[in-house]
């Protein structure tokens, strides 16, 4: 199923089949609801492409056997939802710090704890940021539709190679479980490109150099390739040696917050509708930009001159396109399932003075385009 | 494969360890280093994986690959690595509170997996690296850091754990025991499958020294004094055992590994789905 094949299928089959599309041939998981097709999918679809699937004894494993793999130079990737995304944490930091590619999926449900496991919920917004201990960089893209379920499962796959990270597929169960029709279309030879192999001779390799600049991120070769290395989740000199000199622990962690920061135009996205000359922007991502999408369209064939920025980029959050859009109009609506996360990072970049407003929806259902519409009229008078 | 000499495996440049004087680490590592000369490994096809601890530095002595992970998940860790690349060689360095402690449960499906790795697991009856504290292997009434009034709880006995689970191959070497704990490391490399050595180890500077063993040199006779070769504890009875480490090999069987199965079952769906 390649090429320019159109399928109705769902956000989670969309999403193992983008893995398999990508290239990726190791799936580590632990099953659970609203993400569990996703694991379904990969048993099935992996063995008939060469790859491997194998379900762990919990999500610490299953994260771990992850970051194995793609040490070992496979593509590779897990997904969960809430409950076993706190349990992945500590080895996702594993990953940051070991400068580890892969791909982690949450489709997120409702929470805290057991919460509500069929219920869709945006809740995992800072916890996609800040889940794991300490200071350091993230990848985090978040699917509207079935469509960018499949496609940014390939990006995210890209973006964890070229950047040597770990990349969060943020979903939500109502992403995951909608059907749509969706074009599982190739992937473009960049996107499927093989990492690239370091340049120097084996003796001179130093797995974690550093380009002050963060332009050239050093290549991670396979293990049981000619280039004999050690990967650490410990603080480490260039070699992958301790490291625990204080002028050395601050040049890493810049390090891991650098390399994305300083590479947001290769990995910020975001989308805009009808933005050009609106007064009143709605903010959103997920499947809160769907009832935007769908308000704002009702709001303009009402005569509300009112536009959508949809983020697809959630890490980095895209501080220069929600600025740009901030010091154009009048207010901004942020709908979200939580207690306005996202919101917070609108406020953080409000030097307008414009009233934002949330809206906030917790109860295991979504936001019906009337209330944001609502919300734009408010913000009109 | 040809035999190669066993510093070709140890990277000087790292030594002298950060380990204390007398601790009983230093003696695993060149029985590995030794089970990979023995073995001729290409370094380049060898991997260690270590979790955290004092014992989980040591594969930054060993000229292999190396991942040092996190507390506990060294299998885990290793089980990627492995299954992703078959062709590795892959040998996990666990402590008793690492790998049978927090790691328990990554254990045990290890061992019922079956993924073709040889862990190595220093069992010093502690944990050393945090100050002493007691672990999964603590024999009841020890002192520890945290069991000052005499440990109440009973230990697992790993070997035992681990055939019970379905590891192929299970072995008890000491650091006692002279050339015998490399042969057995060697002989689990060589086992296809899942294969796990305990090295019943020391940690003079906090286990021995509360209970009663004031040097290096007294923690490793008393060791010595309480290990018993498993022919040997065959004719003893559970009471002249207790308190005691029986040495041997308490597993040796052939059981096909996961990625063997894995890989033919799907080579076989393959064929299927081929057009004839
Ligand atoms: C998740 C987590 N919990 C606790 C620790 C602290 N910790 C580091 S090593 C260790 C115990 C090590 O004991 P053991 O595995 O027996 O190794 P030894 O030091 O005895 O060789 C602990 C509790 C940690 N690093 N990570
Ligand atoms: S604390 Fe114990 S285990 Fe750790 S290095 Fe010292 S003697 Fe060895
Ligand atoms: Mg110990």
């Amino acid at each position: 199923m390649t090429g320019l094949a159109q399928v109705f299928t769902s956000g989670n089959e969309a999403i193992a089949e983008g893995a398999v599309a990508a290239g990726a041939s190791f799936y580590a998981g632990y099953p659970i609801t609203p993400s569990s097709e996703i694991a379904e999918t990969a048993a099935r679809r992996l063995p008939e492409t060469g790859g491997m699937y194998v379900q762990m004894e919990d999500e610490l494993s299953s994260m771990a056997a992850i970051v194995g793999a793609s040490v070992s130079g496979a593509r590779a990737f897990t997904a969960t939802s809430g409950p076993g995304f706190s349990l992945m944490q500590e080895n996702l930091g594993m990953a940051v710090m070991g400068e580890i590619p892969c791909v982690v999926v949450n489709v997120q449900r409702s929470g805290p704890s057991t919460g509500m496991a069929t219920k869709p919920a945006q809740g995992d917004v800072m916890q996609a940021r800040w889940g794991t201990h300490g200071d350091h960089g993230i990848i985090t893209l978040a699917p509207s539709s079935v469509q960018d379920c499949y496609d940014f499962t390939i990006r995210a796959f890209s973006l964890a190679d070229r950047f040597r990270t770990p990349v969060i597929l943020l979903a939500d169960a109502a992403v995951a479980k909608l059907k749509e029709n969706v074009r599982f279309r190739s992937p473009t030879p960049e996107e499927r490109a093989p990492r690239p192999l370091p340049n120097c001779p084996p003796e001179a390799y130093r797995p974690f150099a550093v380009d002050p600049e963060e332009k050239v991120i050093t290549p991670l070769p396979p293990f049981g390739s000619d280039y004999i290395f050690r990967v650490t989740g410990s603080m480490h000199d260039e070699t992958g040696g301790q490291g625990a000199s204080p002028a050395n622990a601050d040049r890493v962690i810049r390090h891991l917050a650098g390399k994305i920061e300083k590479n947001r135009d290769a990995i910020v996205r975001v989308r805009r509708f009808f933005l050009d000359d609106a007064d009143l922007a709605v903010i959103a991502f997920g499947c809160s930009a769907r009832s935007a999408r769908a308000a704002v369209r009702e709001a303009r064939r009402q005569g509300i001159p009112a536009g959508l920025l949809e983020l697809t980029t959630l890490w980095p959050f895209p501080d220069d396109d929600v600025r740009d859009v901030l010091s154009r109009v009048r207010g901004a609506v942020v709908p979200e399932l939580n207690l306005g996360q996202a919101a917070g990072e609108v406020r953080r970049l409000n030097d307008f003075g414009i009233p934002v407003r949330g809206i906030s929806r917790v109860d295991g259902t979504l936001i019906p385009p009337g209330d944001i519409l609502s919300a734009l009229r408010e913000a009109r008078s | 494969m040809t035999a190669r000499d066993c510093r070709e495996y140890l990277a000087e440049n790292r030594l002298p360890t950060i380990w204390c004087p007398g601790c009983g680490n230093g003696l695993v590592l060149k029985a590995i280093a030794g089970a990979f000369a023995d073995l001729g490994l290409d370094r380049r096809k060898t991997a260690a994986v270590s979790g955290i601890g004092c014992w989980g530095w040591a594969d930054d002595y060993l000229a292999v690959n190396a991942f040092h992970g996190t507390h506990g998940r060294a299998l885990a860790f290793a089980t990627g690595i492995k299954l992703a690349n078959p062709e590795l060689t892959v040998v996990v360095l666990m402590g008793d509170g690492d790998g049978a402690t927090i790691g328990g449960n990554h254990l045990i499906h290890a061992a019922r997996r079956n993924v073709d790795l040889t862990a190595v697991v220093v069992n010093n009856y502690n944990y050393g690296m945090t100050g002493g504290q007691y672990s999964g292997t603590t024999p009841r009434g020890s002192i520890t850091s945290t069991s000052p009034l005499g440990h109440v709880e009973d230990s697992f006995d790993l070997c035992a754990l681990t055939a019970a689970a379905g590891a192929p191959f299970v072995a008890r070497g000491s650091v006692c025991g002279g050339e015998n704990l490399r042969v057995l490391i060697r002989r689990g490399l060589e086992h296809r499958g899942f294969s796990f050595v305990e090295a019943a180890s020391v940690c003079p500077t906090h286990f021995s020294r509360r209970n009663g063993l004031r040097t290096p040199a007294e923690a490793f006779s008393w060791l010595r004094d309480h290990s018993v070769p498993r022919e040997r504890a065959a004719g003893m009875t559970e009471e002249e055992l207790r308190g005691k480490q029986v040495l041997g090999v308490f597993a040796d069987h052939q059981s096909e590994d996961y990625g063997t199965r894995y890989r033919k079952a799907a080579a076989a769906l393959r064929r299927e789905e081929e057009p004839s």
